[in-house]
């Protein structure tokens, strides 16, 4: 479980997150929402510990991570898997060499034990016999696919996805929700995701965290957020005529 | 404004020479980076070291015509030259805009497409993993070809000489193996060592704190090419002063 306390994060005098208090849970899959500006991926930057908030805690399984230094990290960073809005592929690498990244660093596992992790890796997230390719070579969609097998590689308990269907088309967006899903399953991992796809609100949301102008505004399940009457979330989820007649018939 | 990038720089070299998480990957690394800044550049400092080493002596002929100075001269001018000031400072200024620009840019475009974040995510120490091989391999790549530079400018002056008629042959190794005092070897390869170190840490803490898109990328890349050139100059002076 993360439990994030009173999170406060400012660049200069623009003062993103306001103290936010959010509890996700193992086995579940939390949803980060909110519009552009929001304080979404800074959350999630604080969390990961690519950001330092001003004031308030990151807690790993009851360990404080924002007063961690480097070494005190590694322990919990090697658990932690994540998948980048632009899926932050190492482009020198192929995608078998930058899957099997975190166990050379890490373990001592043999040259054939990492090919075959690696090949159940592509395996899982259909793609298998693409080891060679670079990921220039690779569509959006199969970029997003290998940072998934990348992210698993090392059987993480924390997976933090940031807009994982950013940039694809919808048919593959849920492709790529129901893997988070699966894995979430298997791996009975924390699985954190900032999106904006409104699919994957409804779909795959257990928790969901609705920020506004750096405040938690809302928190429920995809089955409440149907009948909820707060307005900003509203005008959030159901920003279209369509959508907004889904939700009058719902 | 300049201590405050200096601070950062310096904290920054202290994330670089923390202990690796695994020196077999960093050492596959270190090769790859030697090739780059050394077998990748020896073509450019072969040619420009050769013009400069031919150049150098006909300017050396020409301002030196008088009957009372002995041509061999040529020869012991051109090698002082060559090894305390030509070779190293002009492969380190090449050196600064070929191989600090793609250091900068390469590091640089790592940030803006999150490739950094990703190594520190894995709990890899980004700035080891990426700046230390190519300050190891600078530190020991440039005073090689500084070596090399030396051997070539001595030998474009001895074609230079013959092929003007500036200085025969025979003057020309008479002056060049004359007096010749070892320690000058020494500077050059300090110089040459300072240089290595200066344009690999610099162009990569441009490119390693660089923030937006392309175009900035292609900034960083600029300005640590500029700094780079600065500092080789300014170190230049240091270490001569120090060590002449």
């Amino acid at each position: 479980m993360i439990e994030v306390q009173n999170i406060h994060k400012s660049f200069g005098d623009n003062h993103v997150l306001r103290g936010i208090d959010a509890k996700f849970e193992a086995g579940k899959i939390s949803l980060i929402i909110g519009g552009s500006g929001s304080g979404k991926s800074t959350l999630l930057k604080c969390m990961v510990g690519l950001h330092s908030p001003e004031q308030g805690k990151v807690l790993y399984q009851d360990q404080d991570f924002t007063r961690m230094n480097f070494e005190d990290r590694i322990p919990i960073r090697k658990e932690i898997g994540m998948l980048f809005q632009n899926s932050a592929l190492f482009d020198s690498m192929t995608v078998e060499q930058n899957i099997i990244f975190s166990l050379e660093m890490f373990t001592d596992m043999s040259r054939a034990e990492k090919i075959e992790r690696a090949n159940f890796c592509l395996e899982r997230v259909n793609l298998a016999g693409r080891n060679k390719l670079y990921p220039a070579e690779l569509s959006g969609g199969m970029k997003k696919r290998v940072g998934i097998a990348r992210a698993i590689s090392m059987s993480p308990k924390y997976l933090f996805v940031d807009e994982p269907n950013s940039g694809l088309d919808p048919e593959t967006a849920i492709l790529i929700d129901e893997l988070i899903a699966e894995l979430t399953e298997e791996y009975q991992c924390t699985t954190v995701v900032v999106t904006h796809d409104m699919n994957s609100v409804m779909g795959i949301g257990d928790y969901i965290l609705f920020l506004y102008k750096g405040q938690k505004w809302w928190e429920g399940s995809n089955k409440e957020i149907a009948h909820s009457d707060v307005e900003e979330l509203n005008n959030f989820v159901f920003a279209s005529p369509f959508m907004k007649v889904a939700k009058e018939r719902f | 404004m300049f201590f405050t990038y200096f601070g950062q720089y310096l904290l920054l070299l202290k994330s670089v020479f923390r202990r690796p998480e695994k020196w077999r990957i960093y050492w596959k690394e270190i090769i790859h980076e030697m090739n780059e800044i050394g077998v990748g550049s020896l073509g450019l400092i072969a040619i420009i070291s050769t013009f400069v080493g031919a150049v150098m002596t006909m300017q050396i002929a020409f301002q030196l015509v008088s009957d009372l100075i002995p041509n061999s001269v040529i020869g012991q001018i051109n090698r002082d030259s060559s090894i305390l000031e030509l070779s190293p400072t002009i492969t380190a200024l090449v050196l600064a805009g070929k191989v600090g620009s793609s250091i900068s840019s390469q590091i640089g475009s790592m940030r803006v497409t999150e490739q950094i974040d990703a190594l520190e995510i894995m709990g890899i120490n980004a700035p080891g993993y990426l700046i230390l091989p190519k300050i190891l391999a600078g530190i020991t790549m440039i005073p090689v070809l500084v070596i090399i530079s030396i051997f070539l400018a001595l030998t474009g002056g001895l074609v230079g000489g013959a092929l003007s008629g500036a200085v025969t042959p025979a003057d020309y190794i008479s002056g060049i193996t004359d007096g010749f005092i070892g320690y000058t070897v020494a500077v050059a390869l300090v110089k040459a060592f300072v240089f290595g170190f200066v344009i690999t840490s610099v162009s990569a803490f441009k490119g390693f704190y660089v923030r937006g898109g392309a175009l900035e990328v292609g900034q960083a890349s600029t300005r640590g090419v500029v700094i780079s050139c600065i500092a080789i100059l300014v170190m230049d002076y240091i270490v001569t002063a120090l060590m002449l």
